[in-house]
């Protein structure tokens, strides 16, 4: 690959990401307000979107190999439901993780 | 510096610390496989700055030590990133008047919009322009250093940071766990879960992200009677008798151990 057409890949992956990125913006910009329909998938995506980058993250996982992300993930809820503290909740869960992925699995 | 902008600064860099950890080290990740490729710090640099977007960046380098063809390049970017067109339309309103908007839309990240989307766990925040704002500039610093770091210097780390990249999985679940305590109508997360497995069972794990924004948006659009959140002043003939989220359950006494995920499921 020449040292140009490297440069182009990067400049066309960043001008792609930068459109997905505005795209939104861009269609419902301005003083119009905006559609009620677009309004109300602000209101709701939101805990859509969370639950769908939960699964996407876990994506990779098959059944034997994980149980460590089940354990840790149970974790991660029990604390979070527990005490509300997200910093707890995450070091705990990823502490849970690194071991049992490097000690125990 | 007032102490309301220093207190919103704090929050920023406490609310930003799970990324901190997942960025620095996944950047650190990037640079250290991009640096074995041939590819030096100029491009480690240039990739986090202009790209911004942490798998798209793994998949890239697959596609220069591949010699894709920029068409080819286009089409995974379109498809791995195609998500960011839901952070947009999610975020329109809120970030309207927010300044300065191109550069909080350019790093509008997973883990940015995690953070940015709801407002579940903004209590007490002064200027949100700021808060936003800063933690915004934090994340995308996070990352360029993450990557400059594994770059130049290899995997320094004086321990092994396996699994620690499940921070970043641990903050989606948590902002997760926190919106379902946070609010009593749960169909949108639901659809947000269930079309996900079913996209993830019948499209499997490389191909599952398009089909599943289809689906959720498609049933999103079909429950838009029921999926509003009861905050919405629409739902008041539905008396909630619990005005604080914080107060809706006493936690340490009522840990649904048993199945956590339900836990304050019910709708009463």
């Amino acid at each position: 690959m020449t040292e140009l057409h490297a440069v182009l890949l990067v400049a066309v992956t960043s001008a792609v990401t930068i459109l997905l990125r505005f795209l939104p913006f861009a269609v419902f910009s301005g003083n119009r307000k905006t559609p009620a329909y677009v309004t109300y998938l602000g209101k709701v995506l939101p805990y859509a979107i969370m639950g769908m980058l939960v699964v996407f993250c876990l994506k990779g996982v098959s059944a034997p190999y994980g149980i460590p992300e089940a354990i840790a993930c149970v974790l991660v809820i029990l604390l979070h439901v527990w005490k509300r503290n997200t910093l707890i909740s995450i070091l705990g869960g990823t502490v849970c993780y690194m071991v049992l992925v490097q000690m125990v699995f | 510096m007032t102490t309301e902008t220093k207190s919103d600064l704090r929050r920023a860099l406490t609310a930003t610390l799970p990324v901190l950890t997942g960025y620095v080290v996944l950047g650190m990740g990037f640079g250290v496989i991009l640096q074995s490729r041939g590819y030096g710090i100029l491009w480690a640099l240039a990739m986090s700055v202009f790209i911004y977007a942490g798998s798209m960046q793994y998949v890239a380098i697959d596609l220069l030590t591949g010699g894709a063809s920029l068409f080819a390049a286009a089409l995974t970017t379109l498809a791995v990133n195609a998500r960011h067109l839901f952070y947009g339309i999610s975020m329109v309103d809120k970030y309207r008047q927010m300044k300065p908007k191109p550069f909080l839309i350019f790093t509008l990240t997973d883990e940015t919009y995690s953070l940015v989307c709801s407002d579940a766990g903004m209590e007490g925040i002064h200027n949100r322009n700021l808060y936003f704002f800063c933690v915004s500039l934090f994340n995308y610093l996070y990352w360029i250093t993450g990557s400059a770091i594994g770059n130049l210097l290899g995997a320094v780390l004086p321990f092994s940071t396996e699994g620690i990249d499940f921070a970043l999985t641990a903050l989606f679940l948590t902002v997760f766990v926190e919106q379902w305590l946070s609010t009593k109508n749960h169909i949108s997360a639901l659809v947000g879960v269930l079309a996900s497995v079913l996209c993830l069972v019948f499209a499997g794990p490389e191909n599952f992200l398009i089909p599943a924004m289809l689906l959720i948006t498609l049933a999103l659009t079909l429950l838009r009677k029921q999926a509003l959140p009861p905050e919405q002043p629409q739902t008041e003939e539905d008396p909630v008798p619990v005005e604080h989220p914080l107060s809706e359950e006493q936690p340490v006494s009522t840990v649904p151990a048993d199945n956590p995920t339900e836990g304050g499921g019910r709708h009463d």
